[in-house]
């Protein structure tokens, strides 16, 4: 049972982060109608900058924490600027293309971020140094460590914050009308471009914060590591039906939740024959599973039968 | 008509001449060469899915896989080695004949391109896409992991001492001589591709005239007034799918027996989106233009990496070959994109709906 509860922690801690990049997906795609692939490059290249502002301060004498505070800001920023670039350079100017160009030009977006990352930071794995305090806290059983105490606070913060700027406020209530229908907003006196603008960059955000707690949770960083939380956290905004808010992160929760404890009991439920590396197939088969059954995705609004 | 017909025979002598040619300047070239019409033979296959009948496969590279690892295992001493049994039924080794494997290895990955066609029938494009990309991944996971308990796919060390093609006692692995002139074993899987792009080609322009094709063209465009006008949309969908992975089983055993080494590295998701990406940067949907997409994509930057030395010195050993590959490949991407959004060489635009609504600025 301690195992389960245990899984239970590293998963929501997991699905956390899996919402934070899965609702710059959903958000954009449901917007533009485009799978922003190089989105997963984002939160990189945030993790990448934090660690690199972390090393510049390392003998600041500052403590841990106020290290990764500065870092954060600087993350976002960059991640913001970067995002805000990528979507006037390579998808707007495909606004009224066949579908598939945009898609090109994010996936090769995708390669082009990893490219330059790899040229400005090396292509070798770095430590991200332990900057908060390791030392687990007891739950009674399962534990639970600083960092990812943090990765919960900071992920329902941004997720209220989130949902009051869509729900509650001009831009938000601008995001929606063109979600809807982008001419008829027009119409009401909403810019479609400056609301595609601010959706990128809040999706940058979100996925700069995910980024740096990512580093600061498996304590590495790479030109490559963007990838598979991207391909997951897109499969989660999938999961959920994409296009929906809450739906990212019902998905993402989801798919953290399952594959912890997916990875932590299939080698005694099969006797050993699969082991926790089949742990990423389990993203892909729950979304295989959940779309046969819904294809919306679980969240998703039912779409008439239509290519 | 007549200048046609000389252009077609110049271009047809140049194609067979033109491997006689690089093999002087080393095999690597041939190597690239023979590479660029594996390439040709995916992408015309991918085209079928995603040109022709619109549904969005990002994990065609599974299919390549089931292909390649048929040969690799019905051809290699991988399984007589692990299982007894095998061993003790065929004392010989086990080297399965071309005309059972390659048949074997394209029904399989037909059946396995029918099998995820079933449940997806229903997902509108872009999830189709996220599902066929999730296939991919669950097969390449299982290349990497079934070794255990039982070592099928020998995990990420791969499959080596695979069983070069052999057409009627023909061995495409010997270097042959026509008198003093010697051509390599590369030439003669070049000269193999070649044919097989060439019958493929014929395939696809024949498909793309017949009922079926137009059939699948029909549901690219609008699905429910195909449906209407009486196809059966889902068994359509099918077809596409399994006749796609088909060109991609074939492909891959190809591609086992021309490398004599399959890994699971080769199938990675990286490789569907460049196959995905040749065909619609070549002109989707348009067979010259695949052709020119696959040929581009897989060969330039092959051909780049000897040019790649000067520039690495430059810039102190930053930008190696590799390095400087990946970047044009993506440069590539984004900018033919950016000034030909419908590909370099689109089909003729006859017959097509009129131009987009002003509504759908945002779609």
């Amino acid at each position: 049972m301690e195992t389960f509860f245990q899984q239970i922690i590293n998963g929501l801690v997991l699905g956390s982060m899996y919402a934070l990049v899965a609702l710059g997906y959903t958000m954009v795609y449901g917007i533009i109608n485009l799978i922003n692939f190089a989105h997963g490059e984002v939160l990189m290249v945030g993790a990448l900058t934090s660690w690199t502002v972390v090393t510049l301060l390392a003998d600041s004498g500052l403590p841990g924490w106020a290290m990764m505070l500065i870092s954060l800001p600087v993350a976002i920023v960059v991640c913001s600027a970067l995002n805000f670039t990528i979507e006037k350079l390579a998808y707007k100017p495909l606004r009224s293309a066949p579908r598939l160009a945009p898609l090109i030009t994010a996936m090769g977006m995708s390669l082009l971020l990893q490219t330059v990352a790899m040229i400005i930071w090396k292509p070798n794995p770095k430590p991200y140094p332990l900057l908060l305090p390791t030392d687990p806290i007891d739950l009674g059983g399962p534990v639970i460590t600083v960092t990812q105490c943090l990765i919960l606070g900071i992920t329902v913060a941004m997720l209220s914050a989130l949902m009051y700027l869509v729900n509650r406020t001009k831009l938000g209530r601008a995001m929606r009308a063109t979600a809807e229908n982008p001419r008829v907003a027009t119409l009401m006196g909403v810019r479609p471009d400056m609301v595609i603008s601010a959706t990128f960059v809040i999706g940058a955000t979100l996925a700069a914060v995910a980024g740096v707690m990512w580093a600061a949770n498996y304590g590495t960083v790479q030109h490559s590591m963007g990838f598979l939380p991207g391909l997951k956290a897109f499969t989660a905004a999938v999961l959920g039906g994409i296009g929906n808010l809450a739906g990212a992160v019902v998905g993402g929760l989801l798919l953290g939740l399952v594959e912890a404890i997916g990875a932590g009991y299939l080698g005694d439920l099969t006797g050993g024959v699969l082991g926790s590396h089949y742990a990423d197939i389990f993203a892909f088969v729950a979304l295989i599973l959940v779309l046969t059954l819904r294809p919306a995705g679980l969240l998703g609004e039912r779409v008439a039968d239509r290519a | 008509m007549k200048n046609k017909l000389f252009l077609f025979i110049i271009a047809a002598l140049a194609l067979l001449a033109l491997p006689l040619f690089a093999q002087q300047f080393g095999q690597g070239w041939v190597r690239i060469l023979a590479l660029a019409l594996l390439y040709v033979l995916l992408a015309l296959g991918l085209n079928i899915v995603v040109g022709y009948a619109g549904l969005l496969d990002l994990g065609y590279v599974a299919f390549y896989a089931v292909g390649a690892y048929m040969y690799a295992l019905l051809a290699s001493p991988h399984l007589t080695e692990n299982f007894e049994w095998i061993a003790n039924a065929f004392p010989n080794g086990l080297h399965t004949p071309i005309w059972l494997v390659i048949p074997l290895a394209a029904g399989l990955a037909a059946l396995a391109g029918v099998l995820l066609g079933t449940p997806v029938l229903k997902l509108r494009g872009d999830y189709l896409a996220i599902v066929t990309l999730g296939f991919g991944e669950i097969i390449r996971v299982f290349m990497n992991n079934l070794e255990y308990p039982l070592n099928i796919t020998n995990g990420p060390r791969g499959l080596d001492r695979i069983d070069a093609m052999n057409l009627f006692g023909f061995d495409f692995g010997k270097t042959k001589y026509i008198g003093e002139f010697a051509i390599p074993s590369v030439t003669l899987y070049y000269y193999l591709f070649l044919a097989l792009v060439i019958f493929s080609v014929l395939i696809c322009y024949r498909l793309e005239r017949s009922r079926i094709g137009r059939a699948w063209m029909a549901i690219r465009e609008d699905e429910i007034a195909a449906k209407a006008m009486g196809i059966n949309t889902r068994n359509m969908k099918l077809l596409a799918f399994g006749m796609g992975a088909t060109f991609g089983g074939v492909s891959g055993s190809m591609f086992a027996a021309f490398q004599g080494f399959v890994s699971p590295e080769s199938f990675s998701l990286q490789e569907s989106v460049m196959i995905v990406a040749m065909i619609v940067l070549g002109g989707l949907g348009h067979i010259p233009g695949v052709i020119l997409g696959a040929v581009l994509l897989a060969a330039l930057p092959e051909v780049l990496r000897y040019v790649a030395g000067p520039l690495q010195e430059m810039t102190g050993g930053r930008l190696d070959a590799a390095i400087l590959r990946q970047l044009l490949i993506a440069l590539a991407m984004i900018s033919i994109m950016l000034l030909r959004p419908r590909g370099l060489w689109p089909s003729p635009e006859h017959g097509k709906a009129a131009p987009r609504p002003v509504t759908k600025l945002m779609r």
